[in-house]
């Protein structure tokens, strides 16, 4: 174990967001369990109530989940000068095989933590909150997912031990190591080239269309444009986006461009790229209970504005991309 | 959109005013809120700057040192020693080096003598740290005599103060002559004090290593980076024991806000009471509580951290110097060099605004879902 | 304009000392009267106001209002409802201290997120119309008692409701300011606005402003 402040704060962050979870557990349970919206009763007042506090608490742990991703990876980065072959935070995340299964888990509970609060949103606009029992059960269900993603961080730097010779990204990246990560590094840059904006173009569009149209098709269609356009575009800036950065031709890696050497180009990337998937996979989800009738103004409503919102994002990011490709001197293509 | 920052405009102005009318509570909690910042800030600030200070140090050392062992005791290498270690594949460079401590018993301070290979030195001249042209007042030109240790006195003349670049790099160096050296430690003519060693690709300096035990069983290779990382945990653990110990801190703290928070006055109480019954929403009134934590939180924060910064950098750390520093004996005055750190910053607020996000959140639930009706019974 | 049937409200549900302040209450208030409700201490008549007000929730019963169902309403529904359509004057005026007067009338307008400076304008009208102009930027707490109410009644207006609804507003009036309360109260009534109010004041229930007396008794009308 090396015993570091961002270690400890770290778990310090996990444990608390799941035992502030595990405590609201029980009213969840009674939520479920007891509620009446046609009832005027003490008891339904009480648990009206209670739903403030969940809707707080979560919103309050999705934004703990964001930040503790972000200083997940940045510790990492910091830890990287400890082992030995380790450049960045690919090598100390390396280190063992809990590292990068905790950073996944992160961000997807990042992802799950938006989507339970869009749901939260849509259903607190209507007026017989068609969706609390579910919220509640998705809540419940979570819970394990925060005590997994705890373990696996504990795993994790507990099994940190200074002498381990890891790799890094140059051979997680590169293009001959047999992983899926470095299948994606190896696409030509002119097919990765063209996928990437393809992919961005599509869901700009769909989204684009959604936010006009707020009908079904659209927004589920606009739902899978954005994952896929997520999918892309990682794959895009593992493939040739960091290469532009780094203005190396061999340099696949995710993580340095997050790196003060490169003037923390990275956050750039990620911030609109993260933002615009969450909206757009979301409002996809959300189409689910766009014909419950109490519903039926609010979704439409709600997920015309998510795709919006994730067009704008996607839009933003693409001409991020843009331009840090077309500042560097780097030439793939010619 | 337009109407939602209107809102919260709205909720920021009130949240300002209700701060100003209850200007005693709040400072209070800005006190004490702001000076767990500033002890936490502190701490890492400092042992964050002793770090990057020894990892300067560690910098323009070469990957391997290699020392002779006599008795378990390091010992002086004879000549002829270095050569029977032939060629190795991936060494660039081997050489000898020529330095030693010595104590000055006038201003009670260790200083490291030296006999630099890149760098001429004159007979009878020196060059000193900054350190020495503090404690004995020397400037270029003056004249200075040391006892050695046979018990003769030395006399040099100051021929330049090197520059103050990293202090704990250079503060107490001493730099002469080799002939004056040996003359000066009574060194016998060939042996040295250790052999530095540059590898250029790290991958190898293990085997390296391994093979230099291998051809010399009496030496003992010293790897750089396995002193970096010693250096790097044996900081980070002094820093994660000063933290452990002030979660205890930042536990009282939270429990402190949670008192502060959940005996909301009953004047407070009123006033939500009030604001529900007029027509604001419970959620209204979590953002309005919300914004009041949050600018509590970034000043207590930005203040905090202004005056750790201020306390390490310009103060010389005066509050826990004792603690943490191990050498304070060695280096009578440094200072360190300003540093801030993305990932110090984000940890630190970590410590603090998340305890007393947490410690508040239910307290704030409690009281923004007051009945409505309450204001209308007296 | 509001409709109650059949409305029932506990306290302490469930418990030992549970208490039914209303039991069965149908009553139907008429738009753009003003309607006042009187009986003895404890018979329920705050509690009334409450429910009237969508302060409260009935624990049976329906509420409607102009037809629409709001009895089964959530808090967050209630709460917007109350805002547009109610306006609330205390007893005890309860307005918050160490804020100006205008700040105070503005308050109800904040959750609206209408720009402030449509809202001081806004409020000023007011306090000009009930000839507080020159008070605005006063501390509440230096304001008289007369001139408190005055303010809250602004404050109950800024949000431009078509229900006014007020408990006990003179109880801490004397004659001449319960004369000028029942004056601002008339000229309201006259520009169509419904106002809702409880008094033990004969003063007030037996003015000629008031349209319709409501008369309760251990939590039941008993008189209409
Ligand atoms: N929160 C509460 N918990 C328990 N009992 C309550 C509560 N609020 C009111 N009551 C009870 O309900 C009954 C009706 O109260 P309410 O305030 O409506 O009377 P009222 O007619 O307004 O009386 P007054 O003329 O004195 O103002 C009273 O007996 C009171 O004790
Ligand atoms: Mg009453």
């Amino acid at each position: 174990m090396i015993f570091q402040p961002a270690i400890i704060a770290l778990l310090l962050a996990a444990s608390l967001s799941l035992l502030m979870l595990i405590i609201a557990s029980p009213f969840a349970m009674q939520v479920i369990r007891h509620w009446d919206i046609t009832s005027g009763s003490e008891r339904q007042l009480k648990l009206e109530r209670l739903t403030y506090l969940f809707s707080t608490l979560v919103a309050f742990v999705c934004l703990v989940q964001i930040l503790s991703a972000l200083l997940f990876v940045f510790n990492a980065d910091k830890m990287s000068v400890m082992f030995v072959g380790a450049m960045c935070a690919v090598g100390a995340l390396n280190v063992n095989e809990f590292g990068f299964p905790a950073l996944y888990l992160q961000l997807a509970l990042f992802f799950l933590a938006t989507l339970w609060l869009a749901i939260n949103h849509a259903d607190s606009q209507a007026r017989d909150y068609p969706l609390v029992k579910l919220k509640y059960a998705l809540l419940l269900a979570a819970i394990p997912l925060f005590a997994l993603s705890l373990g696996l961080q504990l795993q994790y730097f507990l099994g940190l031990k200074a002498d381990v010779i890891t790799s890094c990204c140059g051979s997680l990246f590169s293009s001959d190591a047999p992983t899926l990560a470095s299948e994606v590094s190896a696409l030509e840059p002119k097919p990765a080239l063209l996928m990437f904006y393809g992919s961005l173009i599509v869901a700009i569009t769909l989204s684009g269309w959604h936010w006009r149209d707020k009908g079904n098709l659209s927004g589920y269609a606009s739902g899978l444009g954005a994952l896929a356009a997520f999918v892309a575009s990682i794959a895009g800036i593992l493939a040739f986006v960091s290469l532009y950065i780094y203005e190396h031709p061999h340099h696949h890696c995710p993580f340095c461009i997050l790196k003060p050497e490169y003037d923390y180009q990275g956050y750039w990337l990620y911030l609109p790229l993260f933002a615009a998937a969450a909206a757009g996979m979301s409002a996809g989800v959300l189409r689910v209970f766009a014909n419950r009738p109490s519903l039926a103004q609010v979704v439409p409503a709600l997920t015309g504005r998510l795709a919006g919102i994730a067009a704008i994002s996607y839009v933003l990011f693409a001409l991020i991309a843009s331009l840090m490709i077309w500042q560097s001197n780097l030439i793939l293509l010619d | 959109m337009k109407i939602w920052i209107e809102k919260q405009k709205h909720l920021i102005d009130f949240t300002l005013a209700s701060l100003a009318r209850r200007k005693g509570k709040n400072l209070g909690l800005l006190f004490i809120y702001g000076l767990l910042v500033f002890v936490l800030a502190s701490v890492a600030l400092y042992t964050h700057a002793l770090r990057t200070e020894a990892q300067k140090v560690l910098a323009g050392t070469p990957e391997i040192v290699l020392q002779r062992l006599v008795a378990g005791r390091h010992d002086l290498i004879p000549p002829g020693y270095i050569e029977k270690i032939g060629r190795i594949r991936g060494v660039q460079k081997k050489e000898g080096r020529l330095w030693g401590y010595y104590y000055d018993s006038v201003v009670k301070a260790n200083y490291t003598f030296m006999a630099p290979r890149n760098m001429q030195v004159a007979r009878g001249e020196i060059i000193v740290g900054p350190a020495l042209e503090r404690s004995r007042g020397l400037a270029a030109g003056n004249g200075i005599s040391f006892r050695s240790y046979s018990g003769e006195l030395h006399t040099f003349i100051v021929a330049d103060v090197l520059p103050q670049t990293s202090e704990l790099v250079s503060a107490d160096l001493v730099l002469m002559h080799e002939e004056d050296f040996r003359a000066f430690f009574k060194y016998p003519e060939g042996h040295v004090t250790d052999v530095a060693l540059s590898v250029a690709n790290p991958q190898e300096i293990k085997n390296v290593a391994l093979k230099l035990m291998d051809a010399l069983p009496d030496s003992r290779p010293i790897l750089r980076d396995e002193v970096l990382r010693t250096y790097a945990s044996v900081f980070d653990w002094r820093e994660g024991i000063m933290l452990a110990l002030l979660s205890a801190a930042i536990l009282a703290f939270g429990i402190f806000a949670w008192e502060k928070a959940a005996g909301l006055s009953a004047e407070e109480k009123r006033e939500i009471g009030i604001l529900k019954a007029i027509g604001w929403e419970t959620g209204d009134v979590i953002k309005m509580k919300f914004w009041e934590g949050l600018l509590i939180s970034l000043l207590a924060f930005l203040l905090g951290y202004i005056a750790a910064y201020l306390h390490v950098f310009h103060f010389g750390s005066i509050l826990f110097e004792p603690v943490l520093k191990g050498w304070a004996v060695l280096y009578p005055s440094f200072t360190l060099t300003p540093h801030i750190d993305g990932l110090q910053v984000a940890t630190l607020f970590f410590f603090t605004v998340f305890p007393y996000t947490a410690a508040v959140l239910v307290p704030i639930w409690r009281a923004a879902t007051t009945d409505p009706d309450t204001v209308m019974r007296g | 304009m509001l409709e109650l049937t059949q409305i029932r409200k506990a306290f302490n549900q469930g418990k030992h000392n549970e208490y039914w302040a209303l039991a069965g209450i149908d009553l139907a208030i008429p738009e753009k009267q003003v309607t006042a409700l009187r009986g003895p201490s404890g018979s329920g008549k705050t509690t009334l106001l409450t429910i009237l007000g969508c302060l409260a929730r009935p624990t049976e019963g329906r509420v409607r209002l102009k037809g629409e169902d709001i009895s089964g309403l959530p808090e967050r529904f209630l709460t917007e409802i109350r805002r547009q359509t109610f306006g609330f004057i205390f007893q005890q005026f309860n307005l918050i201290r160490g804020l100006s007067a205008i700040e105070n009338v503005v308050l109800p307008a904040y959750p609206t997120g209408r720009p402030r400076k449509e809202l001081l304008e806004k409020a000023e009208a007011l306090l000009a119309d009930v000839n507080l102009g020159h008070r605005r930027e006063a501390k509440v707490e230096w304001l008289s008692g007369g001139e408190q109410q005055r303010v809250a009644i602004c404050r109950a207006l800024i949000n431009d409701p078509e229900v006014l609804i007020a408990d006990e507003p003179t109880a801490n009036l004397d004659t001449r300011l319960a004369g000028e309360f029942l004056g601002i109260l008339e000229g309201l009534a006259d520009k169509g606005r419904t106002i809702i109010l409880t008094s033990h004041d004969p003063m007030v229930v037996e003015s000629e402003i008031v349209n319709f007396i409501v008369t309760l008794r251990d939590g039941k009308i008993v008189e209409q």
